[in-house]
C-alpha cells in the first residue's frame, strides 16, 4: 500500500505553484481594489465563504465518520483531514474582512430611524460580531488541527487509544460545528441583508458545505491516484459511496432551499419576501430561475446512475460541475445584496474581482492542502478499521 | 407415494463462504441457468460468482417515480386551475410552488411502493411452499450452512453429471428434492 507521495510527483511542486498563482490572483484583485472598495470586499467575502465551505465540508465529514464509527471511509479520511487541517489559513484570510467590516456590512452604519435594525443592534454590532467571528475561527482551528494531529500520530504509533479519543471528541465537536456554522452563516451571509431573516439559513449553508467538501475530496482522491498513491486501495466502491453522499446532499440542499422559498412565497409578507424580491430583479431573475435546474435537476440525473459514480472520468466532471454550481449558489446568496440600500440598485454583474479573488483563494487553499498532504501519509494506515475499509464493497 | 413424486432438483450443502463462492463459479461456468445459492448472510461478490445480471428494479422505480411526479402535477393543475378553480390567498391558479410538495410526496410514494412490490414480484413472492422446505438440512440455510440448489428443469441438468459437479465443488451433503 503506497501512502507516501513520490518525490517526482507533481504534488511536491503543487504547494509552491498553487501559492504563487493564488498570491498573483489576489494581488491582481488588490490592484483593482481602489476602483470600488465596497464591491471589491463583496467579492472577497464571497470568495472567502466559498472556499471556507469546502474546508467546513471536509471537517463535518471527518467528524461524522468518527461519530458513526464508519469503516468504509477510513482510506479516504486523510484527504478530508488535510482539507480541514488548513483552518488556520482562514483566520489569516479573515483579517481583511474584519478590517473593513464597518463599511462592508450594511447593519454597521444604520440610520437611527430604522427601528427594526435598532432593535437588532444588541446582536448586530461590530465588537460583538467580530468577537463571535473570532470564536468560530478558533473553534474550527482547534477541531481541524486536533483531529488531524491525532490521526497522524496514529500512523506510526498505531494505538487504538487515538481512535477512541477521536470517537469521544466527535460528539462535542459536531455540536460545536453545528452552532458555529449556523451562526457564522447568519453573521457573514444573512446579515448582508439585515432586515431579512430565515431560521433555516444555517442548514442551507451546511448542506452546501458538505456537498462541496465531498466533491473536493473526491477530486483530491482521484488526483492522488493519478500520482500513483493508494492506486489499488481507493476502489470504485469508495467512489460510489462518495457519489451517493453527493447525490443525497444535492437532494437535501434543494429540499432546504425549497422549504425556505415555499413558506415565504405562501405567506407573502414584505419583510420576508425581500430576499426573493432582490433576487428576481436587477438581472438576478435569470439566475434565480436557473438555480433549480443547475443545482438540482442536472446533478440529480447525473449522479443517479451507479455507472457514473463508478466511472472516474464521469465522476471527475460531476465533481467539478458540483463545485461550480455551489459557487454560483453562494454568489446568488450574497451578491444581490450589494447596493441593495442604495438609491439606484446596481444590476447583476460578474466582475473581474469576483473571479480573481475566488480563483486566488482556491489556489491558496489547494496549495496549503497539497503542502499538508505531501508531509504525511495520505491514508490513516494506523486506523484499526483500515482493513475493513480496504475490503469494502457495495451490495 | 414415491411414484407420484417427480424430481424437482438437487440440493448441495457447503460449509464455508469460500466453498460456496467457488462452487458457484463452477456451476456458472458449467452453463446452468435455473439455479440459486442460499446463505444465512450476504456473501460479498456472490452475485458475480453466480453470473447474475444487475437487477431491473432500479429502472422500474425510475419509471414509477417519473409517472408519480407527472400524474401529481397533472392532477393538481387540472383540479386547481380547470376543474374547480379557487382563489387561494390571491395566488394564481397555476401556482407550481404549491404543487411541488404534493408532487414530491407522490413521487416518493410511487417509488417506495414499486420498490417493495417490485422486489416481491422479482423474487416471486409470495410463494407459499417451495420444494427446498422438505429438506431437513436446508433449515440451516438461515443459520450456519450454505446451499446451492439446481432445478431439474434446467436444460443442462443431468442427475449424474450435476451430482458429480457439486461433489467436486466441495459439497459436504447432497440431497435430491422432489415435489
Amino acid at each position: 500500500m503506497e501512502t507516501r507521495i513520490p518525490q517526482s510527483s507533481f504534488w511536491h511542486k503543487a504547494p509552491f505553484v498553487c501559492l504563487a498563482l493564488g498570491a498573483a490572483c489576489l494581488v491582481a484583485w488588490a490592484l483593482g481594489y481602489n476602483q470600488n472598495p465596497e464591491r471589491a470586499m463583496y467579492s472577497y467575502l464571497f470568495s472567502f465563504v466559498s472556499v471556507l465551505s469546502i474546508a467546513l465540508g471536509c471537517m463535518v465529514f471527518v467528524i461524522i465518520q468518527h461519530l458513526t464509527r464508519a469503516g468504509w471511509s477510513v482510506v479516504v479520511r486523510r484527504v478530508a483531514e488535510a482539507g480541514m487541517a488548513v483552518m488556520p489559513l482562514f483566520a489569516l484570510l479573515f483579517i481583511p474582512i474584519a478590517w473593513t467590516a464597518g463599511s462592508l456590512f450594511p447593519w454597521a452604519h444604520i440610520d437611527p430611524n430604522d427601528i427594526a435594525l435598532m432593535r437588532k443592534a444588541s446582536y448586530l454590532n461590530l465588537p460583538f460580531m467580530l468577537s463571535r467571528s473570532a470564536v468560530y475561527l478558533v473553534v474550527w482551528m482547534v477541531i481541524g488541527v486536533w483531529f488531524y494531529r491525532t490521526s497522524v500520530a496514529q500512523d506510526e504509533g498505531k494505538l487504538p487509544e487515538n481512535t477512541r479519543k477521536m470517537w469521544f471528541m466527535s460528539a462535542p465537536s459536531i455540536l460545536l460545528f453545528a452552532l458555529t456554522v449556523t451562526f457564522a452563516s447568519f453573521d457573514w451571509i444573512m446579515s448582508l441583508q439585515p432586515h431579512w431573516y430565515s431560521t433555516i439559513f444555517g442548514v442551507y449553508f451546511f448542506a452546501g458545505c458538505l456537498l462541496s467538501g465531498l466533491a473536493f475530496m473526491t477530486l483530491i482522491c482521484l488526483g492522488l491516484q493519478n500520482a500513483g498513491v493508494l492506486k489499488a486501495d481507493i476502489t470504485s466502491e469508495h467512489y460510489q459511496d462518495l457519489g451517493k453522499l453527493m447525490f443525497a446532499f444535492v437532494v437535501f440542499s434543494t429540499y432546504i432551499g425549497f422549504s425556505q422559498f415555499m413558506l415565504y412565497w405562501y405567506a407573502n409578507i414584505p419583510e420576508e419576501v425581500e430576499f426573493y424580491a432582490h433576487r428576481l430583479n436587477h438581472g438576478w431573475g435569470f439566475v434565480s430561475y436557473a438555480l433549480p435546474i443547475t443545482n438540482f435537476f442536472v446533478p440529480f440525473f447525473i449522479l443517479m446512475s451507479r455507472h457514473v459514480k463508478r466511472n472516474r472520468l464521469a465522476l471527475t466532471l460531476a465533481c467539478f460541475y458540483i463545485l461550480v454550481v455551489h459557487f454560483l449558489d453562494l454568489y446568488w446568496l450574497m451578491l444581490p445584496t450589494y447596493g441593495a440600500h442604495a438609491e439606484e440598485v446596481p444590476h447583476m454583474e460578474i466582475t473581474q474581482g469576483d473571479l480573481l479573488s475566488l480563483i486566488g483563494m482556491l489556489f491558496i487553499y489547494m496549495g496549503c492542502v497539497a503542502f499538508i498532504l505531501v508531509r504525511n501519509r495520505v491514508a490513516p494506515v494506523g486506523d484499526p478499521r483500515m482493513n475493513e475499509s480496504l475490503a469494502f464493497e457495495n451490495f | 407415494m414415491m411414484d407420484n413424486k417427480t424430481v424437482w432438483g438437487v440440493l448441495a450443502q457447503f460449509e464455508t463462504t469460500h466453498d460456496i463462492y467457488h462452487a458457484c463459479e463452477k456451476v456458472r461456468d458449467a452453463g446452468y441457468k435455473k439455479w440459486d445459492a442460499h446463505a444465512p448472510f450476504p456473501v460479498h461478490g456472490l452475485d458475480k460468482a453466480m453470473g447474475l445480471k444487475p437487477s431491473v428494479l432500479p429502472w422500474m422505480v425510475l419509471v414509477a417515480g417519473t409517472t408519480g411526479a407527472t400524474l401529481a402535477i397533472w392532477f393538481m393543475i387540472w383540479v386547481s386551475a380547470y376543474d374547480y378553480p379557487l382563489n387561494i390567498g390571491g395566488k394564481p391558479t397555476w401556482s407550481i410552488p404549491a404543487f411541488i410538495p404534493v408532487m414530491f410526496e407522490v413521487t416518493i410514494l410511487f417509488s417506495a411502493l414499486t420498490t417493495a412490490f417490485g422486489m416481491f414480484f422479482l423474487n416471486r413472492l409470495p410463494t407459499w411452499n417451495h420444494p427446498t422446505f422438505s429438506s431437513k438440512a436446508f433449515e440451516r440455510a438461515t443459520d450456519d450452512k450454505f446451499f446451492i440448489v439446481i432445478e431439474s428443469s434446467d436444460p443442462a441438468f443431468d442427475m449424474n453429471k450435476t451430482q458429480s459437479l457439486l461433489k467436486s465443488a466441495g459439497a459436504s451433503h447432497f440431497e435430491v428434492l422432489e415435489n
